[in-house]
């Protein structure tokens, strides 16, 4: 038995709770990545384009974690909090831009039970939607614990939230992916 | 409860000690009322589920039976007081699901874990306090949800707690209660699953990064662990259920067909569906089903292995093996979610797949109960009443374990499966364990909850009955199932079932018995929080670190000071000191050294 003495945490809850959300997403992810795979293989899916427009999001998106990296000024004490402004801002013109295409599809007709293909498609840009949005709301409660300089507890809370904005674009490249191959 | 004045917390992530009676008692962030809060909804569901049992028992001892006030309450479902069948499936559906979420799930997981789990590792709260109160009240509104299908026109779904699509999905043609009810039913486990989530991830990062000096993984304590297990198997279980029960709302309310196949004719009506995958839904299902017989079981585990040697006064043989068993069922559990599908038209190579892990996983069970009754072998045992459910834990246990390696043989399972016997095997070894460690649980750790004693005397006499009653329950049950009684019958009155009819009387009977027999545990739980003998700190002379403080313990739980541990739970037996135990905070070296 070791004779450790110092507390015993490597990491922050706030950094072990974002991973652990992160493994409770991929599973979830992973849930309807098998759901999709079985369902597909029956006649009734149709094969559509993707909305031309989700490619600009996917840009806005990835902008979006380099403009946070920008923010957090590669390890400065206090975020640049204009860029961090602009990540949020960059987060709510992606979820804007989803929604777009999502009326893109309806304009083709394509609704949420048109086709099991087209049901997906909104099921997975709904549910990554929804979780951007938590980091939307994380980002801006970090901006409003930065008004204080003082905020020392801001700092573990901007890593958390940075760890989870990285993850959300990680986690749409690969929905992107799926939905390219498999609709 | 005291607050003492200079217990400030010091670390970020916790909270001043509440002012206002809401936050005090409602929405509390204090993890000690919070497993209250779960305890209590857990009692409230208990009774429920078990009234629902009788109702059904009654019927099957009786189908004739007009039952006073059911014609008023359900004047549909039991026109006169006499059920019809599809309402008898009503009552098995949320008997089911009440008892599995919400009784199994929150009383030995979330319930006694988010009590114990931060005082039994040093820390001052759960990592993130407010996830936890919303884990509770997202929990509670899913459970007002669910029993709110008892009060729409069509009542209750009739599908099962395993809600099995098709006819889970396509609405009401499918039956009464499967229009709204079912809807209700789904949504229900989705938000369930969502406050599962939040408890799960509050209790992995708590033990991660929480820990007080000097608590290694090696001094976790056992039930610590078992918690700690549960919340990594209910993470990703839960994680699993949610999206399967989404996709099953939207084929409720939204047309779509993910688990109704095309060409399906339900009550004379062609579903306007195509293409889903009925088979999709019992993988989903069990892939989450399977671990949740051990999200169940193993806080059990943990009570278990944490009380026998308290009170056998002798360290737990193999603490280690048995941590290293518990992981390995995590695992495996896993890995076996098909066994509940052999009567699915799988491919026999497949079973035969899913039958093998299952008869593993039994490997590291066998070992932990062999641990349990070699730690009683030879030690000075004090038959408490914790004592006495722990040991009564094992029993069942072992009976329903027996019964599963006959299910789990494909061959064998194909008849029994939808007969009683499988109704007997998972309410021994899921249901009953569970309650026990519940029980054992409660008697256990009261005196830190409430800061009194609870009544032995009357403990004992509880737990001979529900003993002796649960065997009269569930061991005829083998018998019937093996006599091919199908499960979910609401009646055995044709010519070659009726034979079985006295045996169904003399388990309603039974039944009637033992809840009869819980309202002595009521009683003492009533009376003791009252009227109970007060409790000093330590009155089992344990040496976790709940024992080190108040009973109950303040709000920051231990005083404004962090416990620094130098010991592992296990020392008991000690011999050459005045105490036969050393305490995890003990500064002297080992006993025996």
């Amino acid at each position: 038995m070791s004779a450790q003495v110092e507390r015993h945490s490597v990491t922050t809850p706030a950094r072990t709770g974002v991973w652990v959300g992160i493994a409770a997403i991929v599973l979830m992810v992973a849930a309807f990545t098998g759901a999709l795979v079985v369902r597909r293989t029956q006649s009734d899916w149709i094969h559509f384009r993707l909305p031309p427009i989700i490619y600009v999001n996917t840009l806005v998106l990835l902008v979006s974690s380099a403009t946070l990296e920008r923010a957090r000024g590669g390890g400065a004490v206090t975020p640049q909090r204009r860029w961090l402004s602009i990540t949020l801002g960059l987060g709510l013109l992606f979820v804007v831009g989803q929604v777009l295409a999502w009326s893109n599809l309806v304009n083709q007709g394509l609704f949420l039970a048109t086709s099991p293909s087209s049901a997906f498609f909104y099921v997975l840009t709904a549910l990554h939607g929804l979780h951007l949005l938590g980091g939307v709301a994380a980002l801006a409660y970090v901006l409003g614990r930065t008004r204080q300089a003082a905020d020392r507890g801001a700092a573990g809370a901007l890593d958390a939230a940075t760890l989870y904005w990285h993850f959300l674009a990680v986690l749409w490249l690969y929905l992107l992916l799926l939905l390219t191959l498999q609709l | 409860m005291s607050h003492p004045a200079t217990a400030a917390p010091a670390a970020p992530h916790a909270h001043g000690p509440p002012q206002s009676f809401l936050r005090k008692y409602v929405f509390s962030l204090d993890h000690k009322v919070i497993g209250k809060q779960y305890l209590g909804l857990a009692l409230v569901a208990v009774c429920t589920g078990m009234a629902l049992s009788w109702l059904m028992r009654l019927h099957l001892a009786n189908p004739d039976l007009a039952i006073p006030g059911l014609g008023k309450l359900w004047p549909n479902g039991a026109p006169g007081g006499v059920m019809t069948p599809e309402f008898y499936l009503s009552l098995m559906t949320m008997h089911g699901t009440i008892m599995v979420f919400f009784v199994l799930t929150t009383a030995p997981f979330a319930g006694f874990g988010n009590f114990v789990l931060p005082i039994q590792i040093g820390a001052e709260d759960m990592a993130f306090p407010r996830f936890n109160m919303m884990s509770f009240w997202v929990t509670f509104l899913a459970f007002l949800v669910l029993v709110s299908a008892f009060f729409v026109p069509a009542g209750p779904p009739i599908s099962g707690w395993t809600a099995y699509a098709p006819l889970s999905a396509v609405g009401k043609d499918a039956g009464p209660g499967q229009g709204t009810g079912q809807l209700l039913w789904a949504i229900s486990i989705g938000i369930f699953c969502v406050g599962q989530l939040l408890g799960s991830l509050n209790f992995i990062a708590t033990t991660l990064d929480l820990r007080t000096k000097g608590m290694t993984l090696a001094r976790l304590p056992y039930s610590t662990w078992a918690w700690f297990i549960t919340s990594v198997i209910g993470l990703i279980a839960f994680s699993v259920l949610l999206p399967a029960c989404i996709l099953l709302i939207l084929d409720h309310v939204a047309g779509t067909s993910f688990f109704i196949p095309a060409g399906l004719v339900i009550s004379d009506t062609l579903q306007p569906h195509a293409g889903g995958s009925p088979l999709l839904w019992q993988h989903l299902f069990w892939f989450f089903g399977h671990p949740e017989v051990y999200i169940a079981i193993l806080p059990g585990f943990g009570i278990v292995s944490q009380i026998l040697p308290v009170f056998a006064r002798k360290p737990l043989l193999g603490p280690r093996v048995l941590i290293a068993c518990m992981i390995a069922i995590g695992f495996l559990s896993y890995a076996v979610w098909g066994h509940h599908m052999f009567l699915s038209g799988m491919n026999p190579f497949s079973a035969t797949l899913f039958s093998v892990p299952t008869l593993i996983i039994t490997i590291p069970a066998t070992i932990i109960t062999l641990l349990w009754i070699g730690s009683l072998y030879g030690g000075k045992l004090h038959f408490t009443t914790a004592m006495l459910f722990c040991i009564g834990f094992v029993s069942v246990f072992v009976s329903g374990g027996i019964s599963g390696f006959f299910l789990a043989q494909p061959s064998i399972d194909v008849y029994l499966h939808g007969t009683y016997f499988v109704v007997g095997h998972f309410h021994f070894v899921m249901g009953v364990a569970a309650m026990f460690g519940i029980f054992a649980g409660t008697y256990y750790w009261f005196p830190k909850m409430f800061g009194r004693m609870m009544n032995e005397t009357l403990g004992k006499v509880h737990f001979a009955l529900t003993f002796i009653g649960v065997y009269a329950i569930f061991m005829p049950m083998h018998y019937l199932g093996l006599h091919g009684d199908v499960r979910r019958y609401s009646a055995f009155t044709d010519e070659y079932m009726k034979g079985s009819i006295p045996l169904h009387r003399f388990i309603t009977v039974a039944a009637l018995f033992t809840g009869v027999v819980q309202l002595l545990f009521l009683y003492n739980l009533v009376r003791s929080r009252f009227r109970g003998a007060p409790a000093s700190d330590n009155p089992w002379r344990a040496t976790t670190l709940e024992w080190t403080t108040s009973s109950p313990p303040p709000h920051d739980n231990f005083g404004g000071h962090h416990p620094v541990v130098t010991q592992g739970p296990n020392e008991y037996g000690a011999t050459g000191q005045a105490e036969d135990y050393v305490m995890q905070t003990a500064p002297e070296r080992r006993p025996g050294a």
